[in-house]
């Protein structure tokens, strides 16, 4: 079980830096969406994975660690307000600068690239 | 009255001139000269003290927490340095008042003047040598202001900003060596450090730290090879020149050597350095003064000579030499001061400072002349002026040394002929100035200064032959005090201030340095004439092109890093990353301790599958962004089911309604934004960006495996004994929330409003393209709100509400809480929003959201506060059991108060975000605000 959690740790991480890394807004939104559930996981599992042991006194015979548990709540919760913030924030950007590129405007190399592939460079 | 007292005067002082300047030069140069007059007087009720052996110390608690503590001393070599730089000081302030013309801003001079002497007069007195350094920057700081006052003209401003460079670098360098030294030594008080002896010196790093702090004391010196940047200095205006360059500045890394000379001083390496800088200097700043046309230029490299000349003195092997410094430094700083003054009223009363238009002054002004022609005399180092009996020394401890072996006798020779240049540049000062003809098309016509404006001058020039006929009545006492200090013992070699010795061989080459002087003067033309076929090299020049090949340098570097894409940064700093969390782990030698491995059933492998499927979808198809969106969200639902198959309801809970919100959220966003992304990376950038996410995640999840596969040890234990008998709540999770670490969900509530009302803002002024159609061109459909949808949800609210509220109310010792209840309270509002639009909700819910949250943060601030009101520290929470007929015992806990806050906050946050985000399309939009 271990196993096959870390697995889905590291497919949501992979996932979720690829996204991060692309060029337009949107697609890094949903890429730290991603992180913030790979995170989340990773936090959440330093209490160890249990089953059937919810930290409710009086209603199991371990309970699983609650620190975590409430680390992990309240990153969600700030998680989601991050990422409100940055689609604002891209919204924003591609108001004021008329595009959704993550640098808000194409980079200076491609530019000089293709004008001297022109050749008017 | 005390030491630091006169510091704090003086700092004041600082200030005094700026708020003076407005009635007048006059008022301002009293008011000016105050705080220095105060310190003054003073240092001289303190002199008797001192020189009868005394040794004062006083301290101030400064930082006591890491030892830190101010201090400051006064022993002979700060007192001689201290009415040096005061009384000096206060004649440059008389000076500089008649100097500077009406239109200038005398305020902000004085003000700079005080400053600088401020520090000055702190890196003498101070007795811990941190502070010291402090000080000795802020000479560096005080002088470039100085010497950029005239900012207008570009000689100053580069001479200024080459000052600061060469004397910031160096004090850079000595910060190093006193580092090294308070580390060595164990102290920083300069009293303990000179009290160990050979301690330094028999170290391992003595090399290394006899260099940082020669650095130091050279670049403020200007000894060779960093000598070039005072004669830049000279752009800056008479008075500056006068001060900086006799009494002070220059002279503090003279009193940095003498300072450390018992502790740094006495080895083979010192002599070398110390005795071979100092000729270089002598020699090159004698022979190059000859050759300065400008006035100023000779008295800037004579002043670099005769640096040079204090330097080799304390750089030889005799004890003597050190006396000789010492007594040079006196009468150096009292006969250019005073020479530069002339220079200045030459300067401020003909226009012009160049030597060859310069001629026949004596007519104009005799009194003047005479004045400058017997400082020039001590310069020269004529008999009965003070010069004379230094040098004198001098020489004749360039006899005795033996600092280079069997070349030992290269040093009085060299002396002697920096002599012969000593005194043809004195004799030129003199005679091309004020004799040789006439002048020729000065700017003004010649005539005597204001009488005032002498009056430091003459006091100087007093001084000189005072002290060059009663030596031992005026400064004596003053000479073996600060021996002694700079000696470090009260055993002084015997010495003779006499002006008469009898015929020897220090005589003879004093005699040999004169005639041969007047006579390399007298045959200067054809000197120059030969001198004029060597390339003259600017240093500001040579200066300005290497800091520019530095900045051109550092910036094509720059530039390589700072692209300004965003996307480069990221992949940088995640392959930094990788690098820092990779590096232990090739070394972590630990198998892994499977302890409890928890079953797998197809239920999980399954829903893991889906959920990695999901996660690869979203990544694949993230151009279609709806379809990513909805895979997405795929993986989050698995997420929450998965939190709560691992025993945290709560978190499961929560999960999914943020879920929801997020959704929510994105759709919102994808109507303003394209809902396709363009392809526009390149295959290239697209494998990087796989290899570095594949290798990143590697990491990641390898950590993720190493710990979750060991052992748990943890805090938590506690939590779960005292949550219920602590906290009364059954919930741990919630009890932490709200209990044991609410005031980290104080903080967290705090940041969630803020950010919301952050994104408000971002909101206000937001100018969008509303687009009336899908990509594909299709107009957005007409039936804006469902009928079936908005009845459904409006049935549903109160339920959700209901719901909400049981969830709030049972948080404390069920999966609940505010957080949750507050996200499930959104979202049923949310869904009216949805279902009927902005205009429906907008008059049947009047709350302002930015309220909501100002009140839940304030309640639960309150709730933290209010437990202060019983006398127990924030945050301590409070509950009881009541019996309540019909309805049982319920539990009334104040972390219930501050749960309410916990919840208001998050719907206010939530509904701020998300409403505000759906307004935008419709004219109940923020409006810029006003």
């Amino acid at each position: 079980m271990e196993l096959l959690y870390v697995i889905c740790v590291g497919v949501l991480t992979f996932s979720g830096i690829f996204l991060c890394l692309r060029a337009r807004t949107f697609p890094v939104v949903v890429g730290l969406t991603m992180l913030g559930y790979a995170v989340n996981m990773f936090l959440f599992s330093s209490g160890r994975l249990n089953l059937e042991g919810a930290a409710i006194l009086g209603m199991a015979d371990k309970y699983a660690d609650p620190l975590p548990q409430a680390l992990v709540l309240t990153a969600i919760v700030i998680g989601f307000a991050m990422i409100a913030f940055v689609v604002i924030l891209s919204m924003r950007a591609r108001a004021d600068l008329g595009s959704d590129l993550v640098d808000g405007s194409e980079p200076p190399d491609t530019r000089k690239l293709v004008k001297s592939k022109r050749g008017d460079a | 009255m005390s030491l630091f007292l006169v510091i704090a005067l003086l700092l004041i002082g600082t200030l005094i001139p700026i708020f003076a300047a407005r009635f007048g030069r006059g008022i301002t140069t009293i008011a000016t000269a105050i705080a220095p007059a105060i310190g003054f007087a003073y240092i001289i009720s303190l002199t008797p003290q001192v020189l009868a052996g005394e040794h004062l110390i006083e301290y101030l608690e400064w930082i006591p927490a890491v030892g830190l503590t101010l201090s400051l001393h006064l022993d002979g070599l700060s007192l001689m340095f201290a009415l040096l730089i005061l009384g000096i000081g206060l004649l440059i302030i008389l000076y500089a008042s008649y100097y500077l013309s009406d239109k200038e801003d005398a305020g902000r001079f004085f003000s700079y003047l005080i400053l600088f002497m401020t520090a000055m007069l702190s890196i003498v007195l101070s007795n811990n040598i941190l502070q010291m350094w402090m000080a000795w920057e802020v000479t560096s700081i005080s002088s470039f202001l100085l010497i950029s006052f005239w900012g207008h003209l570009s000689g100053s401003r580069k001479g200024a900003r080459m000052a600061l460079t060469v004397t910031g670098a160096g004090g850079l360098a000595l910060l190093a060596g006193l580092l090294l030294i308070g580390d060595i030594v164990g102290s920083y008080e300069l009293s303990v450090i000179l009290a160990s002896g050979d301690l330094l010196t028999e170290h391992a790093l003595y090399p290394i730290i006899l260099v940082l702090v020669l650095l130091g004391a050279f670049t403020k010196s200007a000894q060779f090879p960093f000598h070039f940047w005072l004669p830049h200095a000279m752009a800056a205006p008479t008075p500056v020149s006068a001060y900086l360059h006799s009494a002070t500045m220059v002279k503090a890394g003279i009193f940095l050597m003498a300072r450390f000379y018992p502790v740094l001083s006495g080895t083979e390496m010192w002599f070398l350095i110390v005795s071979t800088a100092g000729l270089i200097t002598l020699l090159l700043g004698a022979y190059v003064a000859l050759f300065k046309h400008d006035l100023k230029g000779l008295l800037a490299y004579s002043t670099i000579s005769h640096l040079g000349l204090i330097t080799l003195l304390l750089g030889l092997d005799t004890q003597l030499s050190a006396v000789a410094a010492l007594f040079h430094i006196m009468n150096h700083a009292v006969f250019k001061a005073s020479l530069f003054m002339a220079a200045g009223i030459i300067d401020h009363e003909t226009g012009t400072r160049d030597m060859r238009k310069l001629n026949g002054l004596w007519k104009y002004m005799p009194y003047t002349a005479t004045l400058a022609m017997v400082a020039a005399a001590s310069m020269a180092g004529v008999p009965l002026f003070n010069g004379f009996l230094s040098k004198e020394m001098f020489l004749a401890e360039t006899l005795n040394q033996h600092a280079f072996g069997f070349l030992s006798w290269m040093i009085p020779v060299l002396a002697t002929i920096a002599s012969i240049f000593s005194v043809a540049y004195s004799t030129r000062f003199i005679h091309d100035v004020f004799f040789n003809g006439e002048p020729i098309d000065l700017p003004k016509t010649p005539h005597e200064p204001p009488r005032f404006m002498k009056v430091p001058i003459e006091v100087l020039v007093i001084l000189c032959i005072a002290v060059g006929i009663f030596p031992v009545l005026m400064v004596g006492d003053f000479l073996t005090a600060a021996s002694q200090a700079v000696l470090n013992t009260t055993q002084l070699p015997y010495y003779s201030l006499a002006i008469w010795h009898g015929f020897n061989l220090p005589l003879l080459m004093s005699a040999i340095a004169i005639g041969g002087g007047i006579l390399i003067y007298t045959y200067r033309a054809r000197l120059y004439r030969s001198q004029a076929e060597f390339m003259e090299t600017d240093a500001k020049l040579i200066f300005e092109g290497v800091v520019q090949h530095i900045v051109k340098t550092a910036s094509s570097y720059y530039d390589k890093f700072d692209s300004g894409s965003l996307q480069r940064y990221v992949a940088a700093l995640l392959i930094f990353t990788i690098i820092l969390i990779a590096l232990p782990l090739f070394k972590y030698q630990s198998s892994f301790s499977v302890t409890n491995m928890q079953p797998v059933t197809g239920v999980e492998i399954t829903a893991a599958i889906v959920m990695c499927l999901a996660a690869i979808a979203t990544m694949v198809l993230h151009r279609r962004r709806v379809i990513a969106l909805l895979a997405i969200s795929v993986v989050g639902l698995i997420l929450s089911v998965g939190f709560a198959r691992f025993s945290a309801p709560d978190l499961a809970l929560t999960q999914l309604s943020v879920e929801v919100a997020t959704v929510i959220l994105l759709m919102l966003a994808l109507f303003f934004l394209p809902k396709k992304t363009a392809t526009e990376s390149a295959p290239g950038r697209v494998v990087r960006d796989l290899a570095i996410a594949a290798v990143f995640a590697g990491l990641i999840a390898t950590i993720n495996y190493i710990f979750i596969t060991q052992p748990l040890t943890s805090i938590s234990d506690f939590y779960l004994a005292n949550s219920k008998i602590g906290g009364g709540g059954t919930n741990a999770v919630n009890v932490i929330l709200v209990d044991f670490r609410g005031l980290d969900t104080l903080g967290e509530i705090l940041v969630l409003g803020i950010a919301a009302l952050g994104i408000f803002k971002l909101m206000a002024r937001i100018r969008l393209a509303m687009p009336n159609a899908d990509e594909k061109g299709r107009p957005w459909t007409n039936d804006i709100h469902p009928t079936i949808l908005s009845m459904i949800s409006q049935s549903l609210l109160p339920l959700a509400l209901l719901v909400s509220f049981y969830i709030f109310l049972r948080g404390h010792n069920m999966p609940g809480g505010g957080f949750i209840a507050g996200l499930v309270t959104s979202i049923a509002i949310i869904q009216q929003y949805i279902a009927h639009g902005v205009e429906w909700v907008k008059p049947r819910i009047k709350v302002d959201y930015q309220n909501l949250i100002a009140l839940g943060v304030l309640i639960a601030a309150l709730t933290g506060v209010g437990s202060w009101s019983f006398g127990y520290p924030f945050m301590t929470t409070w509950f009881d059991y009541f019996d309540i007929p019909f309805i049982g015992e319920i539990e009334l806990a104040s972390a219930l108060i501050f749960d309410l806050g916990v919840y208001l906050t998050v719907v206010g946050a939530t509904l701020l975000i998300l409403a505000h985000l759906g307004k935008l399309s419709t004219p109940d939009r923020p409006k810029v605000e006003r």
